[in-house]
C-alpha cells in the first residue's frame, strides 16, 4: 500500500464518517442507533486498512492532532467540581498547565494537566502547551498541597516541551524541572501519570514522575522532538521521519523498554474519533490504579517508586 | 603526531607555551580563558596530591535502540572510547579533599559531548548511593550537552533516576556540591547539576536548559551578550557563586568544612 506521510490526509475517510456520526447525534432520527453502529463499523474497516501501515511520523501527527482530547477535556469528563488553582505565588500563572483539586469518584484528588489551546487565540494564550518555570513551580505548589492533605495526584501530560525562551532561562527553567524531579520522586502520596498526547522531553518529565506511568496508544514520549533530533543529528529538517523512527518514541517501544507501565488502547482512528470511549478507558485505568496504590503503605509506595526509576537504563556490566 | 609545545588560546588567540597553561590549571595566563578539562584532569586537580581511587568501573554502554544517524551509535561509542580511554562520559572516584573523604563524579565532554545515557545516569546514581551508604559528601562536576539522543527516552529517564537518588542524599542530610563547567545544558542542567546544596560554576561557562540556537530559532531574535553564561546565571539568582578554577578546590574544601561542622 502506497501511503502518504501526512496522517491528516490519510485519516480523511475516517473523519468524514465521524462527522456523519456527530450529525446523527444531534438529530431525532428513529434508526439512529443502528446507523451509528453501521458507521462505526465502517470506521473500523477504514482503520483496519491504514493502521498496519502507520509509521512513527503518523503517530506524531496523531498525538498532535488538533482535534485530540486535551487535559481539560479529560478533567471535565472524568472529574467533578474541578477547582482550578492559579499561579506559583512567586512570579506568574502559567496557562500552559492547569492545576487544582477535584472530586474523582467521591475522593479529592490533585490534578495537573498540560494544556494546549483549541483555537488560534487559545493556542497562543496557552503557549502551545509549552510551560515556563512558573508552570513547574505551580505544579510543585499543588503537589505539596496534595501531600499535606494526603490527596493522590493525577498528572496528564501533553506538551511539545518546556518553553525555550529568554525569560524561561532567566527564571531557571532547568532548576524548576530538576527540583520537581527531586520532589516528585519523594512525594508521600500516590502519583498517577498518563501521557495523553505529546510527551516532550524534560518538559513532560517535569510533572511526569509517578508510581504508575501510562500512555495512550497513539501518544509519544521522547527525549527531544523529532524535529530537534533531525536538526542536531542529521543537520536536516527533512530527516524528521528518520529521527522519529530512530528514537523509538511509540507507546509499544517504551513499554518494551520498561519506561511505561501500561498502554491505554485508543478507539479506531485515534482518541479524537471517539472521545467518550477514550475517557472511559482512561477512567477505568485511573480508578483501578489509584485503588491499587492506595493500598500501599507510604514507605512501600516510595521504595517502589524509587526502584521503578532506579531500574531504567540499559548497559552492560563486566 | 609530533608534540608541538605551542598552542593557541581559543579565546584571546595568543600563542601560548603549553607548559604554562598546564601549570596554570589549564587556564590561559593571558586572558583567563578556562580550557575544557578531561575527567581525569579534573579529578587530579581536585583530590589531595592528585590521588584518588576509581570506583564503579566496568559499566559499559550499549546501543539498545540500534540507533543510526549519519553514523551508528555503536561506532560513535567506539570512537569516543578510543579517543578518551573511557568507557563513557563520567568517571567516579573516592579520595580526600583537604583531608575530607569525598565521592566525586567528573564528566568528560570529549566523550560524545558529555551526553547522559544509561551509563552516565547509572554512575551518577551509584555515586549518590555510595555517598549515602558511606555517609560521604558528594561532588559532581558537570560538563555535558544534555541527554544522549541516541538512547532515546532511556536517556531522559536518567534525569528522573539521578534526581531521585539525590533526594535520598538530601533526606540523609549529606552535602552535595554541584560544579558546573562549560558547557552544562539540557537534561544535565534539568536534573542533578541544578540540585546542589551549592551550585557553583566556572567563569563564563555556558549553562542553560535550551541551547542558544534553539532559543534563537524559537524567538527569532539575537540573544543578548553573555546570555546563559555563569555570570548571567549568578545575576539571576541561579548560582551560589562563580569560582575560577584556581580557587575551586579551596572553595569546595571551605564549603565542606562549613557543612560538616555540626553538633553530633
Amino acid at each position: 500500500m502506497d501511503i502518504t506521510e501526512n496522517y491528516y490526509q490519510l485519516e480523511k475517510p475516517i473523519l468524514q464518517l465521524k462527522e456523519r456520526i456527530d450529525a446523527l447525534g444531534l438529530s431525532d432520527d428513529p434508526g439512529k442507533t443502528e446507523k451509528i453502529a453501521a458507521l462505526r463499523l465502517e470506521i473500523e474497516q477504514e482503520w483496519a486498512k491504514i493502521s498496519p501501515h502507520l509509521n512513527p511520523t503518523h503517530i506524531v501527527h496523531l498525538a498532535r492532532h488538533p482535534k485530540r482530547p486535551y487535559s481539560l477535556d479529560y478533567i471535565n469528563a472524568l472529574m467533578e467540581d474541578f477547582m482550578e488553582m492559579h499561579g506559583d505565588r512567586r512570579f506568574a500563572d502559567d496557562p500552559a498547565i492547569v492545576t487544582g483539586l477535584a472530586f474523582y469518584k467521591g475522593e479529592t484528588v490533585a490534578v495537573l494537566g498540560q494544556q494546549k489551546g483549541r483555537t488560534t487565540r487559545e493556542r497562543i494564550d496557552r503557549n502551545f502547551g509549552q510551560m515556563n518555570p512558573e508552570g513547574y513551580r505551580k505544579a510543585l505548589r499543588v503537589v505539596k498541597l496534595a501531600e499535606k492533605f494526603g490527596f493522590p495526584v493525577v498528572s496528564l501530560i501533553d506538551t511539545p516541551g518546556a518553553y525555550p525562551g529568554i525569560g524561561a532561562e532567566e527564571r531557571g527553567q532547568a532548576e524548576a524541572i530538576a527540583y520537581n524531579l527531586k520532589v516528585f520522586s519523594g512525594l508521600r502520596v500516590p502519583i498517577v501519570v498518563v501521557i495523553v498526547g505529546e510527551g516532550g522531553s524534560g518538559g513532560a518529565l517535569g510533572i511526569g514522575i509517578g508510581d504508575s506511568v501510562a500512555m495512550l496508544e497513539n501518544s509519544f514520549y521522547s527525549v527531544i522532538s523529532p524535529e530537534g533530533c533531525a536538526a542536531i543529528l542529521w543537520k536536516d529538517q527533512n530527516a524528521v521521519k528518520q529521527a522519529a523512527a530512530a528514537m523509538k518514541i511509540r507507546s509499544q517501544d517504551l513499554c518494551g523498554l520498561g519506561i511505561v507501565d501500561k498502554i491505554l488502547p485508543e478507539p479506531c482512528g485515534g482518541a479524537h474519533i471517539d472521545p467518550d470511549q477514550t475517557y472511559k478507558t482512561v477512567d477505568e485505568h485511573l480508578s483501578r490504579t489509584l485503588k491499587k496504590l492506595q493500598q500501599k503503605s507510604t514507605d512501600e509506595l516510595l521504595e517502589d517508586r524509587y526502584q521503578k526509576f532506579r531500574k531504567m537504563g540499559i548497559y552492560l556490566e563486566k | 603526531m609530533s608534540e608541538n609545545p605551542w598552542t593557541r588560546c581559543n579565546n584571546c588567540q595568543r600563542i601560548l607555551y603549553k607548559e604554562d597553561i598546564l601549570d596554570n590549571f589549564k587556564v590561559c595566563p593571558a586572558c583567563s580563558f578556562h580550557f575544557r578539562l578531561s575527567a581525569t584532569e579534573r579529578l587530579t586537580m581536585l583530590f589531595d596530591e592528585g590521588r584518588f581511587d576509581l570506583v564503579d568501573q566496568g559499566v559499559y554502554p550499549l546501543d539498545p535502540l540500534n540507533f543510526v544517524d549519519s553514523q551508528s551509535y555503536g561506532k560513535r561509542l567506539e570512537d569516543s572510547q578510543k579517543k578518551t580511554s573511557l568507557l563513557d562520559a563520567v568517571v567516579n572516584a573516592v579520595g580526600t579533599m583537604g583531608g575530607i573523604k569525598v565521592v566525586v563524579s567528573a564528566m568528560d565532554f570529549a566523550f560524545m559531548g558529555g551526553s547522559m545515557g544509561s551509563v552516565v545516569g547509572e554512575k551518577i546514581t551509584r555515586a549518590a548511593e555510595r555517598a549515602l551508604r558511606e555517609k560521604l559528601p558528594l561532588i559532581i562536576v558537570s560538563c555535558s550537552g544534555g541527554a544522549r539522543m541516541q538512547e532515546g527516552a532511556l536517556s531522559l529517564m536518567q534525569l528522573a533516576k539521578t534526581s531521585a537518588a539525590l533526594a535520598r542524599l538530601e533526606n540523609a542530610g549529606l552535602p552535595f556540591i554541584s560544579v558546573l563547567a562549560d558547557p552544562t545544558t539540557g537534561g544535565t542542567t534539568a536534573s542533578f547539576a541544578m540540585l546542589g546544596d551549592l551550585n557553583i560554576a566556572e567563569p563564563n561557562a555556558l549553562i542553560g536548559f535550551a541551547g542558544p540556537r534553539v532559543i534563537e530559532q524559537t524567538i527569532k531574535e539575537k540573544l543578548p551578550k553573555g546570555f546563559q553564561r555563569s555570570e548571567f546565571l549568578l545575576k539571576h539568582g541561579l548560582l551560589d557563586d562563580v569560582v575560577p578554577r584556581k580557587a575551586l578546590k579551596t572553595y569546595v574544601v571551605r564549603a565542606l568544612r562549613l557543612f560538616l561542622n555540626r553538633a553530633q
